[in-house]
């Protein structure tokens, strides 16, 4: 296996570094979150870093030809790929390094792939690459739960009941998307005993997402990170609002923040202190009606999906993360 | 730069080996950085080769099995990119489930070099030979090669490499392989030693367009219709070199090896004073060779022309091969369903490309050994005789038939 970089965990806001690596030249809209994950990822990476960015809104609305926000050395892969696309980069590198046609030096690799990319289509190719602990990668699923890119369609990480262009409530089905959200994470971690690191964030806590992106580029092996991101657009809600739902996700228990390192799970933030008692969980109604996409719910709905939401808390094995405990004996 | 050069091949030698065979040791001989493998019939006796050549340490390499055959393509893909030499390949609908990978690594002018083991599509299921998998590919920017024999394997994988890799191609290249027919059939090969395949063959380099911290680049924005006409038009033009780029290689690998073929793109067999041509690719070659000696012997003027370059296709060498016959008889292991006279993918691009001519040849289409289908001298006959009469009663009665087939 190649070597890491030296990348330290930061220790409060101000130590985050000054420099960009993901600049002027998108055109992404206004109060997107997944731009902020973008640059925030990159600011952790650092310069000697390559980017490989699957198909969807943070291909089509950074990159459009003669502009590029991106500093470091960035390429597109197809919709399904980014798994692929981090295996082919690393293993070239480490061929080449190996070698000796390539000067050794570690460099970091990292795949991005939206919800559509990532949970859907993309799936076995990040499960493939998370079975090879020979290379250096890192796979970013910046999910802001549709196909945001293509006019905001449902992906199997869509919440239960969210409007969206493929499921429009209409006069005789008010609920169109009964499917729950995948739970992704927790199954690429599950599925894959060999991978070192698998852990959830969200860029409305910078930090956390700043440490935990090191922690993936400097344990070794390949990694996963799930990032929850708000997106105005397809949620339907002023762009002003975007870190404040984040939270709001994340503090009504619908998103669980969490690392799992070396096959052990530690709980971060708001998510623990709610696991620990010091917190309650915040209604899911003060999240879901502060969006658009769930504006034609009525009190039955909002119940079932906070039905479903305490289910995971008090009835998962593991909160949040595991659905299912062992049957007791008679 | 250093290079890791495998030690197995140190001296030029003779082996009894398939045309897979042939193209894995072409692998270890060209140092190739990252292979991905996926099993399907009959490609993959390539991939079984190169794990044991791996694994037996012959050479170094990055030798990685995918999850699927789109993964596998795209995982070369983006090797290519970083600047490694890379090498795949797949078979009948395989190739097909990687299509998107395969159709973005030539818009990305990335020089994998994969091989074809061809396969009939599904469904329904069949193992055998048909060209109608490569054959997907034809217009997108791929260079695609027939090859007739293991020897042939070896070489053509061997200048892939070099002409794929030339900054003036960067074009990706499919070396098609007849299921069967090539890839498990042993013939005796010679391989070249390692030293001379150095020297025709240098590390690959991306150049300005390898991606890499020191070198920033952005890989295939969104262009839209802002550009994309004139990036297709640099693929075109890319491939317009490579008609050049192609016959040097060609040169320079007699000045290296001390042998080779007389013409990159088409093999001429007793063509000089036919009256008669047969035209077919890949290892067809064989039974209509023997047809055709036993027809000159009693005293028939026929042919045979072996297209080998399918991309880009020689459409002036076949012009000048075929402007003086007087019938050809286009033999396809491929099928075109409602295409122009319901003819073979060659037949339709091969009239196309004698079209302009003064004096036209009459043209005859034939469907023949799909499936693996064998096909037989008689009926190589068969499609003689049809040229014949045509010649005789001077017109076609009948522009595409089916040879050997139930009725």
């Amino acid at each position: 296996m190649t070597s890491v970089q030296d990348l330290p965990q930061v220790r409060g806001v101000k130590n985050i570094p000054v420099e960009e690596y993901f600049t002027s030249g998108h055109r992404t809209c206004q109060g997107c979150e997944s731009a902020l994950v973008m640059r925030l990822m990159v600011k952790a990476a650092g310069q000697r870093t390559i980017v490989l960015g699957s198909t969807g809104c943070m291909y089509v609305a950074n990159t459009t030809y003669y502009s590029t926000p991106w500093v470091v050395p960035w390429m597109h892969t197809q919709l399904g790929s980014s798994g692929s696309a981090a295996t082919g980069t690393a293993a070239a590198l480490a061929s080449m390094m190996r070698k000796g046609k390539m000067k050794q030096e570690p460099i970091n690799v990292i795949a991005f792939c939206g919800d559509g990319g990532g949970v859907d289509m993309g799936l076995s190719a990040i499960s493939a690459a998370l079975q090879h602990d020979e290379y250096n990668l890192l796979i970013i699923c910046y999910d802001n739960e549709s196909y945001a890119n293509t006019d905001i369609q449902v992906s199997g990480s869509s919440p239960w009941g969210a409007n969206s262009t493929f499921s429009p409530p209409g006069k005789v089905h008010r609920i169109m998307n009964k499917r729950w959200k995948k739970n992704t994470a927790p199954m690429l971690a599950a599925g894959h005993p060999d991978c070192k690191y698998v852990a959830t964030t969200c860029a409305s806590y910078g930090l956390d997402f700043t440490n935990k992106i090191r922690r993936a580029l400097t344990i070794g092996g390949p990694t996963f990170v799930h990032c929850f991101d708000p997106c105005p657009k397809g949620w339907d809600y002023d762009p002003k609002y975007s870190h404040e739902l984040g939270m709001l996700g994340i503090e009504t228990g619908l998103w669980v923040l969490y690392e799992i390192v070396n096959g052990e799970l530690v709980l971060n933030g708001p998510s623990r202190t709610i696991a620990k008692g010091i917190r309650q969980r915040k209604p899911v109604e003060e999240y879901l009606m502060r969006q658009g996409r769930f504006a034609h719910m009525t009190k039955e709905d909002i119940k079932f999906f906070q039905e479903k939401v305490d289910e995971s808390w008090e009835k998962w094995w593991i909160p949040g993360l595991i659905p299912f405990g062992e049957k007791e004996e008679a | 730069m250093t290079t890791t050069q495998t030690q197995l091949f140190q001296t030029e030698k003779e082996e009894l080996i398939s045309g897979s065979e042939a193209i894995a040791i072409a692998c270890a001989l060209a140092d190739v950085d990252v292979i991905t493998a996926y099993p399907i019939r009959p490609y993959d006796t390539v991939m079984q080769y190169v794990s044991k050549l791996k694994a037996d340490g012959a050479f170094d390499c990055d030798f990685i099995v995918a999850e699927s055959e789109h993964s596998q393509f795209e995982i070369v893909k983006h090797a290519s990119a970083v600047g490694a030499r890379t090498f795949c390949g797949s078979s009948g609908v395989g190739w097909f489930y990687a299509m998107e990978a395969i159709t973005v690594t030539a818009g990305l002018r990335l020089p994998v070099v994969a091989m074809v083991g061809n396969r009939a599509l599904d469904d329904p299921g069949a193992f055998g030979v048909e060209h109608n998998d490569a054959l997907a590919v034809r217009d997108l920017g791929w260079m695609l090669y027939w090859v007739a024999t293991a020897q042939e394997a070896l070489d053509t994988a061997l200048l892939a490499w070099k002409i794929a890799e030339d900054p003036r191609v960067f074009l990706p290249f499919a070396v098609s392989c007849d299921g069967s027919f090539l890839t498990h059939s042993q013939a005796i090969v010679r391989v070249p030693d390692n030293k001379k395949v150095r020297q025709f063959l240098p590390n690959y380099n991306r150049g300005k367009l390898q991606l890499h911290p020191d070198n920033p680049i952005t890989v295939a924005p969104q262009v839209n219709e802002d550009w994309l006409m004139e990036i297709r038009r640099q693929t075109n033009e890319a491939m317009l070199r490579a008609t050049q780029v192609i016959p040097e290689a060609y040169d320079e690998f007699k000045q290296v090896f001390g042998r080779g073929d007389p013409s990159p793109w088409i093999e001429e067999f007793m063509t000089e004073d036919a009256e008669i041509v047969l035209v077919g690719m890949g290892t067809l070659a064989m039974p209509v060779r023997v047809a055709i000696r036993r027809l000159r012997e009693q005293g028939k003027k026929v042919g045979f022309l072996r297209v080998k370059f399918f991309r880009p296709f020689a459409t002036e060498e076949i012009r000048n091969a075929l402007s003086h016959c007087k019938a050809v008889g286009v033999i396809d292991r491929d099928y075109s369903y409602g295409s122009p006279s319901f003819g073979g993918v060659l037949f339709n691009d091969l009239r196309a490309a004698l079209y302009p001519l003064q004096r036209h040849p009459l043209m005859l289409s034939f469907i023949a050994g799909l499936g693996g289908r064998e096909v037989m001298v008689r009926d190589v006959n068969q499609v003689v005789d049809m040229c014949q009469k045509a010649i005789d009663t001077g017109k076609i009665e009948q522009e595409n038939t089916w040879i050997a087939v139930r009725e």
